[in-house]
């Protein structure tokens, strides 16, 4: 290796000596557009391979999606048992919020205030079977689908409630809730609702606590219709059944009327069996 | 030791958060800071979110850089974006699921946030991982700042609290003030932003277009 090598970069000319000519014998061009051309072993500095080719292109988007496909569902086989553990516990969550009980532990609290978990027949308003703790659903609109009515039935200081989840759609995506009755079955001791991604400042005020309350105390069935009902803000006819909905969140109100009428329709049976 | 906080890198980690803002003077990202600015909390959440995720999206394109092919690299970055994305809320449900609970669509946003594809492309295709580590935190402090300030004005004008803490007392409302329900609405976001871009305008002589 005692002599460099030199390229010329406008024609090509490689000359060999210690430094770059002055001036290129063949285009006149000068010093600065030589390059040294290194050999052997070491590492070329040009790339070693044509990042540009197909095959290169082709082979590297093949092994990238293999090798992140593997890697997000290696992470989430991994994280399932924790992220179901965490869902089964916000359900308990929403159901104990529904009931206005103060929550430390959702999964010690909801054993202490939650006596069962029942499902209803709804043509007869009949509790049919008990859904044991293990089995505990979370995704309440698969459950009505599939014909499964749930009714919680709660013990706040000695006094029985009842807690059922609807579900229904806002304006963006799904819309849920617990409505919490009194063991008239008959005058709402509380409800929770929540969204999938409603608007902020608007629609999504229907989680907010001050949207919620004001159904306390309302009345859901009149006869055998259900009555309870979100209506346009400030046009609250009857104070008995109606509350107030979201003004600049109309779809999402509306979202919620349509939720409570059709969901608990479904219940009028158990709710008018009194026995 | 001193060459990580060199003047230059400390001139990438600064320049986004101010001068070379990427909301206000790149003009990036404004569809997201129409949607989450209307309440504080959700700026805050996704502004920091973003800025992790930008941080270590460049990170690995940093690392990938030389060996990504020319024509698929908009689809290697985005593939790079959309897994950590996914891996993040993955993680957040798994372990912090109020916070993911709260993020909801949010994080699904970061995927199509533009200056996170506007900073690999521009930046950590052609800088080292340190530098691009630098580089995608400031530009998401950046941009957490301008969606912080315009949630601030958004949330105090539209619903009379901050951080769902109400600021404007009741008296004034049994004044006849009233809450701006426009402030709510997207356009209103666009409105401070632009503010914003004519208050820095104003002051830097350099960023006036002749």
């Amino acid at each position: 290796m005692a002599t460099k090598k030199f390229k010329c970069k406008v024609c090509g000319y490689v000359h060999e000596g210690d430094k770059a000519p002055e001036k290129c014998p063949i285009c006149q061009a000068p010093a600065s557009e030589f390059e040294e051309i290194v050999e052997g072993g070491a590492a070329p500095k040009k790339k070693g391979m044509d990042t540009n080719s197909n095959t290169y292109t082709i082979l590297y988007a093949v092994i990238m999606v293999v090798v992140v496909a593997f890697f997000l569902a290696f992470v989430n086989s991994s994280l399932k048992a924790t992220q179901d553990e965490n869902v089964r516990k916000d359900t308990k969550k929403q159901i104990l919020s529904s009931l206005g009980v103060e929550i430390k532990d959702a999964t010690a609290d909801y054993k202490t205030y939650v006596v069962k978990d029942i499902l209803i027949d709804p043509a007869t308003g009949m509790e049919t079977s008990v859904v044991e703790d293990a089995a505990f659903a979370t995704n309440y609109d698969n459950e009505a689908k599939a014909g499964k009515y749930h009714v919680f039935v709660c013990n706040i200081d000695g006094a029985t409630k009842y807690v059922i989840p609807v579900n229904g759609a806002g304006l963006w995506g799904a819309i849920w809730g617990y409505v919490a009755l009194n063991e008239d079955k008959q005058t709402v001791f509380g409800t929770y609702f929540s969204h999938a991604s409603e608007t902020p400042g608007l629609g999504a005020e229907i989680a907010t606590p001050l949207f919620q309350d004001a159904f306390m105390g309302k009345q859901v069935l009149n006869g055998e219709e259900v009555a309870l009902s979100v209506v346009k803000f400030g046009t609250v006819s009857d104070a008995n059944t109606q509350v107030d909905g979201i003004s600049g969140g109309t779809i999402t109100s509306n979202g919620v009327d349509a939720m409570l009428k059709t969901c608990l329709k479904n219940y009028t049976k158990f709710l008018t069996n009194k026995e | 030791m001193s060459q990580l906080f060199s003047k230059k890198n400390r001139e990438v980690f600064s320049s986004p958060i101010s001068m070379n803002n990427p909301v206000t003077v790149q003009v990036l990202g404004i569809c997201s800071a129409l949607a989450v600015t209307a309440k504080l909390e959700p700026a805050i959440v996704m502004g920091l979110s973003v800025t992790v995720i930008t941080a270590f999206s460049n990170v690995v394109i940093s690392l990938l850089r030389k060996t990504v092919p020319n024509r698929i690299r908009i689809i290697v970055q985005l593939v790079v974006v959309a897994a950590l994305v996914t891996i993040v809320s993955e993680i957040l449900k798994a372990f912090a699921y109020d916070v993911s609970v709260q993020l909801s669509v949010y994080v699904g946003l970061i995927i199509t946030n533009c200056i996170l594809m506007g900073r690999l492309e521009a930046f950590a295709m052609s800088n080292g991982p340190w530098e691009s580590f630098l580089d995608g935190i400031g530009n998401g402090l950046g941009y957490a700042k301008i969606l912080v300030i315009v949630a601030f004005f958004r949330e105090l004008l539209g619903s009379g609290t901050l951080l769902n803490f109400r600021i404007i007392p009741q008296s004034f409302y049994d004044m006849g003030y009233m809450n701006n329900g426009l402030m709510l609405m997207p356009p209103m976001a666009l409105i401070i932003v632009a503010c914003i871009i004519w208050f820095q305008r104003s002051r830097n002589k350099d960023l006036q277009e002749k």
